[in-house]
Formats: C-alpha cells, sequence, structure tokens
C-alpha cells in the first residue's frame, strides 16, 4: 500500500535520512525505530508531506503522493502527535470534528462519527464539551487518536504517541491501541524509541540509525537474527522480556511434557499466548501450581513456570 | 484678588469643552488605532510567515518609537499640513510597532506541535491561520493592541500643538496660562481614557477563548463608534480659519476679549505657536494670534491687523531680577540696563527675522548686535559669583539671554550660567521663585495679566497705558515677590492677530473690525 523508494533528506549538510526504502502492505504496521535524530520522525513526515524529501518517492496504492495537493493528501491520512497538540481554543468535539469538517462533512454525519468513536475508545460522552485542558494526559491522547480517526483514514501516521505519558497510563494505553478493532483495518506508521512499544505493535519494525535502515523484519527476526552488533546491543537491555513477548506457548509446544494425571484447575489457557502473559499470571497469583493449556487441535498439556521457562531456553535461537 | 476658581467649577463652567476635547481625543486614538490594526495585524502575519522578513519590519516600526513624538507630530507638518491628518498619521506610526510585534510574537508562539497537527490534518495555510493560529495568538495580539491604546492616549495630549484638538488643549493653555485648573482639567480626563481603556482591554484578554471571537469579531464595530467622536464636535462654519495658541484661546486679552469686546466669530483650532506661522503661510490658516515682533512675520509676509478697540496690552520687555542677587552684586542692574530703550519693534523683528528665518544661532546674532552697537567686550573670565540666566522656549527670548550674558561676562567679573528653553511663563516663573535661576526677559503683559493676575476693574484702568502697566507690575513684584523690573528694552512684544498680507489686502481687511465684519457677512 506504501512505498518509499531511496528516500532521502538533507539538511544543510546534514543527511536526515539518507537514501531509505521500505514497503508496507495494507492493515501492516511498521514501526520505525531507533533513538532520537536517526531520521525516523523525518521520514514519517514525508508520508503526509510536511516534509518534502530531497530524492525519491513514496507511492499509496500505486500512485505518487506529489500528484494530489498536500492537503487533500494529509486529509486522508490520520496524524496522530504527542498529546499536547490537540487544539486547545476547541471543546473535545470540535476538536475531533476537525478533519470531517474540512471534508464538509454535514453535521450529523460527524455527531454520529463523534459520538462512535468516543464508545470505541472508551470515553465518555460527557468530555464533549470540555476543552483539552481539563482532561488527564490520557484522556487527552484518546482524544488525540479519535481525531485522527475521525474520517476514517485507511493509514494512520503516529508520532510518537504515547510519549509524553506516564508509564503506567502508557502501558494501558498501548495495550487497549492494539485491542481496538478500528486500528485491525489500518495501515499504520509509527515512530517510537521504546522497543517494548515497537514489539507490541508492529508488525514489522524498521531499526533506524544516521539516517539509513540498519535492519527491517519482523520483531522475531530482528530480535533472534541480529544482522549487526549494533542491532543486537539495541535490544540487549530488555532481550528477555521482549523475547517472551515474541514466543508463543505453541512454539514450544514440542518441547512440553504431557504431565498427564498431575491435577490442575479446569481453566485452559490459549497454547497462542505469549510465554510472558502465561508466566506473568503465574507470577501475579503467587501460583506454584500446574495449569492446562491448550492448542489449536484441542491437545491439552499441564505446564508450570519452572518446565516452561526451561522449555524456552531450549529453543532459543531456533524461531 | 479674584476668588480663584476651585476645579469643580472650572469643569462645570467648561463642561461643553471638556465634552468635545475628550470626544476629540477619543476620536483621535480610535481612529489611529484602527488604521494601525488594519495595517499593522496583517503586516505582522505576514512577517510571522517570511521571518526573512521580520528584521527589517520590527526594525524599522522600532526606529519610529524611538522618534521623540513631538519630533514626529513636526515632521508630519510639512507631508500633511496641520490639524487631524498629521495627528493620526504620527499616532498610527506609535501604536504599529507593539500591534506588530505582538501579532508576530503571538503568531510565532503558538505550540509548534499545535501549528503542526493544524497543518498534518489538512488545514490550507489559510484555514490553520484563521483557525488555529489567529485565535490562540489573540491575547498576546489584544495585549499590544492594549499597549498601543494606552500610548495613544497620551500622545494624543500633543495633538494640540497641530492644531487637532484633544485633552491636550487644556493642558497646554493651562501651562501657558498658570491655570492648574485648566491643566488639571486636560490631565485628569486623558489619565482616566488611559486607565479605563487599559482595564476594559485587559478583561477582554483575560475573557476565555470562545468569548474572545466575540469579542474579536466586536472590536473593530466598538473602534469604528469611537472613531467616529472625531467627527461629532463639528464647530460652526465660518469664512476663515483660525489658529490660535493655547494660552491666546484661554486668555481675556487674548481669544475671550475677542469675542466679548469685537464680537468676532471665527471658527478656530488651537495650534502651537512653533508652526502657527507656517501653517498661515501655506493657507492652512487664515488668521493666527502672533506676536508683534515676531521674525516669521517678515518671513511668512503677514500682516498685522489693527487692534481698533484696543484689547491687547502692552506687552514691554524687560529683564527682571530676584533682589537677593542685586543686592550681593550690585554692578549687574547697570550692566543690564545697557541695552534699555535701545531695541525698538522693528529692530527686534529684524533680530527675530535672523533666527527663525535666515537660522542663525542666537549667539551670533547678540553678539553682531553688541558689537554694531559698539557694547560688546571680550569676556572677562572673572570668578566672582554666578548668575543664572533663564529663558522661555522662544528665540527672542534666547537672543536676549545671550546678549544679557556677554554683557554680563564683559562687564563684570561674574560668570553667567544659562538656563534656556524653560517652557512657559509659569515654568520660567516659578524656576525663579524656587531660585532656580536669577534673572529672565519678561513682558508687562504677561506680567499683569499672567502672573499677578488683579481684579478686572484694575486691569481696565491700567490697561492702556503703557506706562502705568509698568510701574504696577513694578511695584507689585517687589512687594509680592521681592523681584525687581529693571528698565525696559524699549520693544512692545503684544499679541496681534496676523492674516497673510495678500489675503488682506484682497479682502480689504486692515483692522480686527474690519475682520469681524466680513466674518459677519452672509
Amino acid at each position: 500500500m506504501i512505498t518509499a523508494e531511496h528516500l532521502s533528506k538533507h539538511f544543510g549538510q546534514v543527511k536526515a535520512v539518507n537514501d531509505i526504502s521500505f514497503h508496507l502492505k495494507e492493515g501492516e504496521n511498521l514501526v520505525l525505530l531507533g533513538t532520537s535524530g536517526c531520521g525516523k520522525t523525518t521520514t514519517l513526515k514525508m508520508i503526509n508531506r510536511l516534509i518534502e524529501p530531497t530524492a525519491g518517492s513514496i507511492t499509496i496504492n500505486g500512485t505518487d503522493i506529489k500528484r494530489q495537493s498536500p492537503e487533500t493528501l494529509r486529509r486522508s491520512i490520520g496524524y496522530v502527535l504527542q498529546h499536547n497538540s490537540l487544539f486547545p481554543h476547541y471543546t473535545v468535539a470540535e476538536n475531533i470534528a476537525v478533519v470531517p469538517g474540512l471534508l464538509k462533512w454535514n453535521k450529523n454525519k460527524i455527531k454520529d462519527r463523534t459520538e462512535e468513536l468516543l464508545a470505541k475508545l472508551h470515553l465518555s460522552d460527557a468530555l464533549l464539551t470540555k476543552y483539552p485542558h481539563e482532561l488527564s494526559g490520557g484522556q487527552q491522547q484518546r482524544v488525540n487518536i479519535a481525531r485522527a480517526l475521525a474520517a476514517d483514514p485507511p493509514i494512520l501516521l503516529m508520532d510518537e504517541p504515547f510519549g509524553a505519558l506516564d508509564t503506567i497510563t502508557r502501558n494501558n494505553i498501548s495495550k487497549e491501541f492494539s485491542g481496538i478493532e478500528e486500528f485491525m483495518h489500518k495501515t499504520i506508521v509509527m515512530v517510537t524509541h521504546d522497543v517494548q512499544e515497537a514489539f507490541q505493535i508492529g508488525d514489522r519494525i524498521c531499526l533506524m540509525s544516521h539516517g539509513r535502515v540498519v535492519q527491517a523484519g519482523t520483531p522475531a527476526e530482528l530480535l533472534f537474527h541480529p544482522v549487526s552488533d549494533f542491532v543486537r546491543d539495541f535490544f540487549a537491555a530488555s532481550y528477555l522480556r521482549l523475547a517472551l513477548g515474541i514466543v508463543k506457548v505453541n512454539d514450544i509446544w514440542d518441547k512440553l511434557g504431557d504431565n498427564k494425571g498431575i491435577d490442575a484447575p479446569s481453566v485452559y489457557l490459549s497454547a497462542n499466548e505469549s510465554l510472558w502473559s502465561v508466566l506473568d499470571g503465574f507470577i501475579k497469583n503467587s501460583r506454584d501450581e500446574f495449569i492446562s493449556v491448550q492448542n489449536k487441535e484441542g491437545k491439552t498439556k499441564r505446564v508450570n513456570k519452572v518446565e516452561l521457562f526451561s522449555a524456552f531456553s531450549n529453543i532459543r535461537g531456533l524461531v | 484678588m479674584q476668588q480663584s476658581q476651585s476645579l469643580q467649577d472650572f469643569i462645570s463652567e467648561q463642561s461643553g469643552k471638556l465634552l468635545e476635547q475628550t470626544l476629540t481625543h477619543i476620536g483621535l486614538t480610535f481612529i489611529s488605532l484602527l488604521i494601525a490594526v488594519a495595517i499593522g495585524l496583517p503586516l505582522g502575519i505576514l512577517i510571522s510567515r517570511k521571518q526573512k522578513l521580520s528584521g527589517l519590519v520590527l526594525g524599522i516600526a522600532g526606529v519610529l518609537q524611538t522618534i521623540p513624538s513631538i519630533a514626529l507630530l513636526g515632521f508630519m507638518i510639512p507631508l500633511l499640513g496641520i490639524g487631524a491628518k498629521p495627528a493620526i498619521a504620527a499616532l498610527f506610526l506609535y501604536s504599529l510597532l507593539p500591534i506588530i510585534r505582538n501579532t508576530y510574537a503571538g503568531i510565532t508562539g503558538v505550540d509548534n506541535a499545535i501549528s503542526e497537527s493544524a497543518k498534518g490534518m489538512g488545514m490550507s495555510s489559510m484555514q490553520s491561520l484563521f483557525k488555529v493560529e489567529l485565535p490562540l495568538a489573540m491575547p498576546v495580539i489584544f495585549a499590544g493592541i492594549r499597549t498601543a491604546t494606552v500610548i495613544n492616549v497620551g500622545v494624543a495630549t500633543l495633538a494640540a500643538y497641530i492644531a487637532a484638538g484633544g485633552l491636550g488643549e487644556f493642558i497646554f493653555g493651562g501651562i501657558a496660562l498658570n491655570n492648574t485648573n485648566m491643566i488639571l482639567a486636560g490631565a485628569i480626563p486623558a489619565a482616566m481614557l488611559a486607565i479605563l481603556f487599559d482595564y476594559i482591554l485587559s478583561r477582554v484578554q483575560k475573557l476565555n477563548i470562545k468569548k474572545l471571537r466575540i469579542a474579536f469579531i466586536s472590536f473593530p464595530v466598538v473602534i469604528l463608534v469611537f472613531s467616529s467622536f472625531y467627527l461629532l464636535p463639528v464647530a460652526y462654519e465660518s469664512k476663515l480659519l483660525a489658529g490660535f495658541t493655547p494660552e491666546f484661546m484661554g486668555r481675556t486679552d487674548g481669544y475671550l476679549g475677542l469675542k466679548k469686546q469685537y464680537g468676532l466669530r471665527i471658527r478656530t483650532v488651537v495650534i502651537s505657536d512653533a508652526v502657527m506661522y507656517k501653517a498661515a503661510h501655506e493657507k492652512k490658516l487664515d488668521v493666527i494670534s502672533g506676536y508683534s515682533t515676531d521674525g516669521r512675520l517678515k518671513a511668512y509676509d503677514l500682516r498685522i491687523l489693527m487692534d481698533d478697540k484696543i484689547i491687547f496690552p502692552p506687552y514691554y520687555a524687560a529683564p527682571i531680577i530676584r533682589e537677593e542677587v542685586l543686592e550681593k552684586f550690585p554692578e549687574v542692574e547697570t550692566v543690564l540696563n545697557m541695552l534699555a530703550g535701545r531695541i525698538n519693534d522693528s529692530i527686534m523683528t529684524e533680530l527675530n527675522y535672523r533666527a527663525d528665518y535666515l537660522k542663525q544661532t542666537p549667539g551670533k546674532i547678540a553678539k553682531d548686535f553688541l558689537m554694531a552697537q559698539g557694547l560688546w567686550e571680550e569676556p572677562r573670565n572673572g570668578n566672582k559669583g554666578v548668575v543664572r540666566i533663564g529663558s522661555k522656549i522662544f528665540g527672542e527670548q534666547y537672543i536676549l539671554s545671550n546678549m544679557y550674558s556677554m554683557l554680563l561676562r564683559g562687564y563684570t567679573d561674574l560668570d553667567v550660567v544659562t538656563k534656556t528653553g524653560l517652557g512657559g511663563t509659569k515654568i520660567c516663573f516659578d524656576a525663579m521663585t524656587n531660585n532656580q535661576i536669577d534673572l529672565y526677559p519678561e513682558y508687562t503683559g504677561t506680567g499683569l495679566l499672567v502672573l499677578l493676575q488683579p481684579t478686572q476693574e484694575k486691569i481696565n484702568s491700567i490697561i492702556n497705558n503703557k506706562d502705568s502697566v509698568y510701574s504696577y507690575v513694578s511695584n507689585n513684584f517687589r512687594t509680592k515677590y521681592h523681584i525687581k523690573w529693571l528698565k525696559p528694552i524699549g520693544f512692545n512684544n503684544a499679541y496681534a492677530l496676523m492674516m497673510r498680507k495678500r489675503q488682506a489686502e484682497e479682502l480689504h481687511i486692515n483692522t480686527i473690525s474690519e475682520l469681524k465684519n466680513y466674518l459677519d457677512k452672509k
């Protein structure tokens, strides 16, 4: 759906973005990951022409983005910045209605759409007449996302959307975010420097440094098959957390014993869960005993945390 | 002595005029503000979009702001003449900087994330400006308008100098006439206007953004309404236009006397002495109140109308000096009296002409004259003591004080300090009674009418005789202030009505009575 070819942006002598290419299929989430100054935001802004590239091209559905006016292009692309980008002089309702207003939707259609979005983003109707400064940071960011989604654009660009929130709010929102149905069909490009957020949201990740893509691929490819020490070092600090998040019980199914005959509660966990969420469940509930997991074919096995962890240790590098 | 009038009496007596001046003042302030907003706001927006221009535009507006207001008004006269136009132009230039600067600061101060999200959502540059940037910049822009308004209320008082009216008429008239009530009657409303507008605009500024939109829309309407005040006070029409100094306007031996004794009805504007003659010469004014020895009379080809009913008292010039100084340095009196009787009207006019028109320095004129009269002596550079000579702020006084200073240096061992340019009569005389200066040239008429202010009967009994006036002021100054009037210099610098020589001839007007008759003819 989005194809960038040999994209470069130079600011004077500085090569902010230096010959990068990527491709996104419809409905895919791409995360541009890297430390500040790596060129990820510049890349993002070239997609909605807030920045014009020095060289290279971007096409959306096969059409060069330069062939339509920047305003028309931008109205078809949702754009989410950090939470202080809401218009302070507009109410929540007015903020959400900005793009539909620019597209000259009628009032009722705007109203219906606003209410629909509020419900989906778990915001109360009472907020509609409030001004942004009267909202909490988390609420502001939900409104911000609602504003970007208002005209139901097929593409969503997000620039550190959760960057300004505190850790707890941020984890809640980004978890919720990946679960909202509205996002499922969107093609999303998100910029972040947070590796966990990148792994949580990205179908694919472009790890960038000094204006170049160092490695692009699925989270697992980047984590388990790093192309360079830079990539390896980039994830080293939270390696275990990330790996446990990627590996699902299914991936280690063969390594697990049956443990038939051992008592376990009649609750069945899906083998499609990541090891992290299963282990997290053990620790949070202070469980030492076994629980039952069930795979797609309906087979069940009983596992405890020691067994899960030792199986995980054996498959490292194989996924 | 006349019972001195209270401020309240003055205000109730002059309430019509006060209202007119206040409305004119508000009108001047807001017309210029309207133009400044109409031009400054787009300019501010322009430079916030094209930042390369910002240095240049803010620089020019900043330089304009540094020009002293009275000088700026002066620059406007050759370009726009006198009256409302130059005053509005000057006020407009003054209010430009705060408006441009605050518009620029307000727009560039909008959070980058906000203006970028406006753009990112597909707003055009204009939509972003009107929907997002301007509304958010509005409090800062209003702060600029507020500053400009307060500046304008203040500077607009100076408009009275160039015949544009406003509360300055009372203020400068009061200073010239030594009339505190008159000064206050102008100054208090001016200050109250400034405070009032500042307060109203501060409330507007604090409105929440929603209401600010309404305020922003209604603001031009309010300005327009206020601006129209300027047009309200329409004076009665007459064939000729007179420009009188603030002092002349308020004096019984000035405009009041003209109305009473001659029954003169003429449309008048108040104007500063400095630009009056030129305005008459350039046909901006037809009749002016000048001084009979003024050099510009000759320079600008003006003619004095004969005072056939004798309402202008004699204004014989003489040095006045504190008696204390004479006791200490008795030789001063003889030296100062050396000029007595040596300068008659035509000589003084000639000397003034050289200053006003030929632009010679007062020092050179004084020295040339003393040399021609054989009075010049090299300075002795003595250090016996210091005498401080004052002068009012016009050419004749500069020339005389230079002569006195040269004579004292040449004939005594005293050193001389000159303090020239002491505003008007009140400032000069107060400087003297407060022991800031020792002597200055004063006029008998001024001493009588402005400083002593005896009863009307007393005035009437002596006014037509120059010697009676001289002896009256001389006696009273001695007893009241311990100040001595030395011998008169010779010339009589009385008030006079003047017209352009050409026009006066065409209309056959030689006397003030003839002027009145001409005006009364339908």
